[in-house]
């Protein structure tokens, strides 16, 4: 590992840093993300990883710093070209499509006619529908296809979110506290879906369950105030003094 | 054919609503109505492009703009501008101290026929202006809004500014444009009297024929995945943006299209009741379209167009008798509607029938268990 160059790593975030209005909620972080790895940032509430995602797909433009994807850097780049260079990401309150059936949440999903004349003319074909199915499957949600997503469960929403990102096979994969309000159940089935999609891409996942977090995380990155305040393996971080008293011991 | 009937026609109950509204058009009023209420009918029916292109705009894609009439107005000044200079021939306009040139402008001491109405002396490019004037002025309105992010109630008001300026500056520029009264007197097309019984036949046929394709065409539109894509944007932007779709150019299409469909009823409404003025491009008129889809229902094509139809059967009957009251009773109507019938007639229609049909049919067929339909995964669109 320490003998990799900055290019073999699928995510590098250098001297990262945003202000609003001087108040700087993330402040020169560096991190870095291979393939295959499932990358868990953990913190107390304002600590800037809802921030951090912001600023990787583009919603929150960076003051400073540098974010590079398969060595392109995404800062110059807008939204919609973020994740068609392979950037997916989930929202912290469960985005879907409410008054969309299941189906329909993964097939405006699914990565095909994504231009105006594409979509008028995007053909509902049977590798289309079978990729649906597959997907759903993967997600949990096969026998929901046709259920309105507005009228699915907490959890089953989250899924829904996840699966409308692996439709588009992401090589990022990006999920802001993805087990919120989700049931024991719910988080077990969950904690198998994540070890199942890191294979083959990065995941960058921010979580506050630290039982959670050790079951799937590779690696952990805690931040505090804007910064980095430990990172590494989850049974180190837990042990590092800072990280105890500002975040773990309460 | 599965194509035309689920894409065009929106499968069983759209076909039905289809059919039911074509032979209330193109039968039962030319057979039970005299010339005159044919054509009051035939004015009230392009009302119902605006109302229908709000329910793209509004209804489907969550943007509501109140300028409609910016390009109602846009259509129907492009016809009404050939149709003047026919009317205009030197012979007609003999005893004008410029003879050969439209009335009002001879009337404000113009001489010269202004290079823009030059063009509209072709049928050929009128009918072009018609199509592609107000979806270029959509397109540049669009792009200078939707790039920026600017929406909802914004966007709301900045159309409407615009239908004030347009106004304006309609009512300002008398010489070019017939200013408050408008561009009237229209007698001829291609020398053909539209005052005539025959004409107004044939232009209420064609704008029902207009009307009918302008809802199929709009049928394509929202069983596509564009259309999927208008409810998911109106629904939740971020996440289509963060899915790898630039939001701002469906948006601008939709738009432009929506400026197309009310362009088309302008232009009819000229041809049919003969005049334009600038009455029919401002606030008022850009209202009275919302007003029309909300009471219609503003996510249904056909709804909106018994819409616009009851509320100006509604405003013939009482503003005659009643001009003030008329103004409360259809803002009570409006604010009645958008609090109790979100989605309107249409959705009143959906809500009463569908059970009403479900227990006839079970009636009729008591051993038939549902089975899966192929076209499980259509998107509905309500009648
Ligand atoms: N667009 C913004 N404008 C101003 N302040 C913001 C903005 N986004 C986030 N913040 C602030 O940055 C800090 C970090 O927020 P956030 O990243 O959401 O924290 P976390 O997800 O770790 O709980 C908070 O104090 C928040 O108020
Ligand atoms: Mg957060």
């Amino acid at each position: 590992m320490s003998s990799m160059t900055n290019t073999d790593f699928s995510l590098s975030i250098e001297d990262l840093t945003v202000s609003f209005d001087g108040f700087k909620a993330v402040d020169s972080l560096n991190l870095y993300i291979d393939k295959n790895e499932l990358h868990v940032v953990i913190g107390p509430n304002g600590a800037g990883k809802t921030t951090v995602l912001d600023l990787i797909c583009g919603k929150t433009k960076s003051t400073s710093g540098s974010i590079k994807f398969l060595n392109q850097e995404l800062t110059t780049l807008s939204e919609h070209e973020i994740v068609r260079r392979g950037v997916g990401r989930k929202f912290q309150t469960p985005s879907i499509y409410e008054n969309l059936s299941v189906f329909e949440n993964l097939e405006v999903s699914y990565p095909e006619g994504r231009g105006v004349f594409g979509s008028l003319f995007f053909k509902r074909s049977t590798k289309v529908i079978d990729e649906i199915h597959r997907i759903a499957q993967e997600i949990m949600l096969e026998s929901e296809l046709e259920t309105e997503a507005g009228l699915l469960s907490h959890g089953q929403k989250q899924w829904l979110e996840i699966g409308m990102l692996l439709i588009q096979d992401p090589q990022l994969l990006m999920l802001d506290e993805p087990v919120a309000g989700m049931s024991v159940k719910e988080r077990e089935q969950t904690a198998v879906l994540l070890n199942k999609i890191s294979k083959g891409r990065s995941v960058l996942v921010i979580e506050h369950d630290m039982e959670f977090v050790a079951r799937i995380a590779h690696k952990v990155t805690v931040l505090h105030q804007g910064k980095i305040l430990a990172a590494g393996k989850m049974e180190d971080v837990q042990k590092d003094p800072k990280v105890i008293e500002v975040y773990l011991g309460h | 054919m599965s194509f035309i009937y689920d894409k065009l026609l929106g499968g069983k109950s759209g076909a039905l609503g289809l059919l039911v509204l074509s032979i209330l058009i193109l039968v039962v009023f030319p057979l039970a109505l005299d010339g005159f209420r044919l054509n009051l009918i035939g004015k009230y029916l392009t009302y119902a492009f605006a109302a229908m292109s709000l329910v793209l705009l509004w209804g489907y894609g969550g943007t509501l703009s109140l300028g409609q009439g910016i390009f109602f107005g846009l259509g129907g000044y492009c016809m009404a501008m050939f149709l003047k200079l026919e009317a205009s021939s030197p012979e007609n306009t003999a005893i004008q101290s410029t003879p050969g040139i439209p009335d009002f402008m001879d009337w404000n001491q113009i001489t010269e026929l202004p290079w823009f109405w030059e063009p509209f002396s072709s049928f050929g490019f009128t009918i072009a202006a018609i199509l592609i004037v107000p979806a270029l002025f959509a397109y540049i309105i669009g792009v200078a809004m939707f790039k920026r992010r600017v929406g909802g109630v914004y966007f709301a008001i900045i159309t409407q500014v615009i239908a004030v300026i347009l106004t304006v500056l309609i009512v300002g520029q008398q010489g070019f444009t017939g200013g408050i009264n408008g561009i009237t007197d229209l007698r001829t097309l291609n020398g053909w009297d539209m005052t005539s019984d025959s004409a107004k036949y044939l232009f209420y046929y064609i704008n029902c024929a207009l009307l009918i394709t302008v809802i199929v065409l709009s049928r394509f539109i929202l069983t596509s995945k564009f259309g999927r894509l208008l409810l998911a944007i109106r629904d939740k932007e971020d996440r289509v943006r963060f899915s790898g779709y630039d939001v701002a150019n469906f948006k601008i299409f939709i738009f432009c299209f929506a400026a197309l469909v009310s362009a088309i009823g302008g232009a009819m409404f000229t041809l049919q009741v003969g005049f334009m003025s600038p009455s029919f491009v401002g606030i008022v008129p850009s209202i009275e379209m919302v007003i029309f889809a909300a009471v219609g229902g503003r996510m249904s094509l056909i709804g909106v167009v018994y819409g616009t139809l009851l509320i100006n059967f509604g405003k013939t009957t009482f503003s005659e008798s009643f001009p003030e009251l008329w103004l409360f009773l259809m803002g009570g109507t409006f604010i009645a509607v958008v609090m109790f019938f979100p989605n309107g007639l249409a959705g009143l229609w959906e809500e009463y029938s569908t059970p009403l049909m479900k227990k006839i049919r079970a009636k009729i067929q008591p051993s038939v268990t549902a089975k899966p339909s192929s076209s499980s995964y259509e998107t509905k669109e309500s009648k």
